[in-house]
């Protein structure tokens, strides 16, 4: 059950990163030619590949319990971030986060960019994919490293990723446009309340305490953490109706 | 020093985010989840309603503001 969960997680979460950097890599190839942003894309992810065989071996030496105490802590602040910001979306405080504006902007910024050429490669294009790719595929391994290293199972995690990783893919050669279509905003609160869900179990567990029922509780866990974000979100739009002004709404 | 002072702010961001006094709140509420299991006190209650009240106090500072 938790194997499923682990890479369900790591899926969505890998694939809401994925998304936002084939928005870059899109705009940087569209302006700058695709020759540049696809030679960044395959550095950045050279670099990758050594960070994560750097970091990976040397997780699956500490003890367990320690590593889940501090990754179920870190994931439990890194999660209530996402979350935070999920329901602030989803009550109107925060702006939808928008995947065709993004595009947009990434596109402008990459054309009115000064021509720069070497090695037959327009370092502009390189730069723009290799950075958004690299960000992005940092936060990809943070996910893969701490989820599968707490459940003991990198190569689950990495699954989960790598099929994000085909499926965006897939979506971006065949589209070449912004994955505005992707209900990015739902999927981040999804992922929010799965980090949540996790770094709670975690880092109870890493902190010495034992869950009645053991791994069936993250149900229960990830019943509570939906509930909570569903009556905030309730709470605040309710808040927000009756702090508008009188009128604002006609 | 300036790429090393960008690449903690890039992690510090990337992991805590705009409120640290929620990620300081999470890491009391896991202190005393670890003094109760030590003290043989059950504790796996402990985080959930802990997490549900800091996320509120959070949303609360974030939409006041």
């Amino acid at each position: 059950m938790s194997a499923a969960f682990l890479v369900l997680s790591a899926f969505l979460a890998s694939a809401v990163e994925m998304v936002e950097a084939l928005t870059i890599v899109l705009a940087a190839g569209l302006a700058r030619g695709w020759r540049s942003a696809l030679t960044g894309v395959a550095a950045a992810t050279l670099t990758l590949v050594v960070i994560v065989g750097a970091l990976g071996p040397a997780l699956t030496i500490i003890p367990l319990n320690a590593l889940r105490l501090v990754v179920g802590g870190l994931l439990l602040v890194f999660g209530l971030q996402w979350l935070r910001k999920a329901i602030l979306r989803a009550s109107g405080y925060k702006a939808l986060h928008d995947e065709d504006a993004i595009f947009a902007r990434e596109l402008d910024v990459a054309r009115n960019a000064e021509r720069l050429e070497g090695n037959g490669l327009d370092w502009c294009g390189f730069t723009l994919s290799f950075k958004g790719v690299l960000l992005e595929g940092l936060e990809v391994a943070f996910i893969v490293l701490t989820f599968g290293s707490s459940q003991g199972s990198i190569w689950l995690a990495a699954l989960g990723a790598a099929a994000a990783l085909v499926l965006v893919a897939a979506i971006g050669v065949t589209v070449r446009a912004p994955l505005a279509r992707v209900p990015e905003n739902t999927m981040k609160f999804a992922v929010g309340i799965m980090l949540t869900t996790f770094g709670i179990f975690w880092s109870t567990e890493g902190a010495g305490a034992h869950w009645p029922g053991a791994d069936a509780s993250l149900i229960g866990v990830l019943a509570f953490v939906i509930a909570s974000s569903g009556a905030l979100v309730t709470l605040l739009r309710r808040q927000r109706v009756l702090s508008a002004p009188v009128g604002a709404e006609a | 020093m300036n790429r090393l002072a960008a690449i903690a702010r890039f992690w510090w961001e990337f992991v805590v985010g705009d409120d640290w006094l929620a990620a300081v709140a999470i890491a009391l509420a896991i202190a005393l989840t670890a003094a109760l299991a030590h003290a043989d006190i059950a504790a796996w209650w402990l985080l959930p309603p802990a997490v549900a009240i800091i996320l509120y106090t959070s949303l609360r500072r974030a939409t006041r503001a």
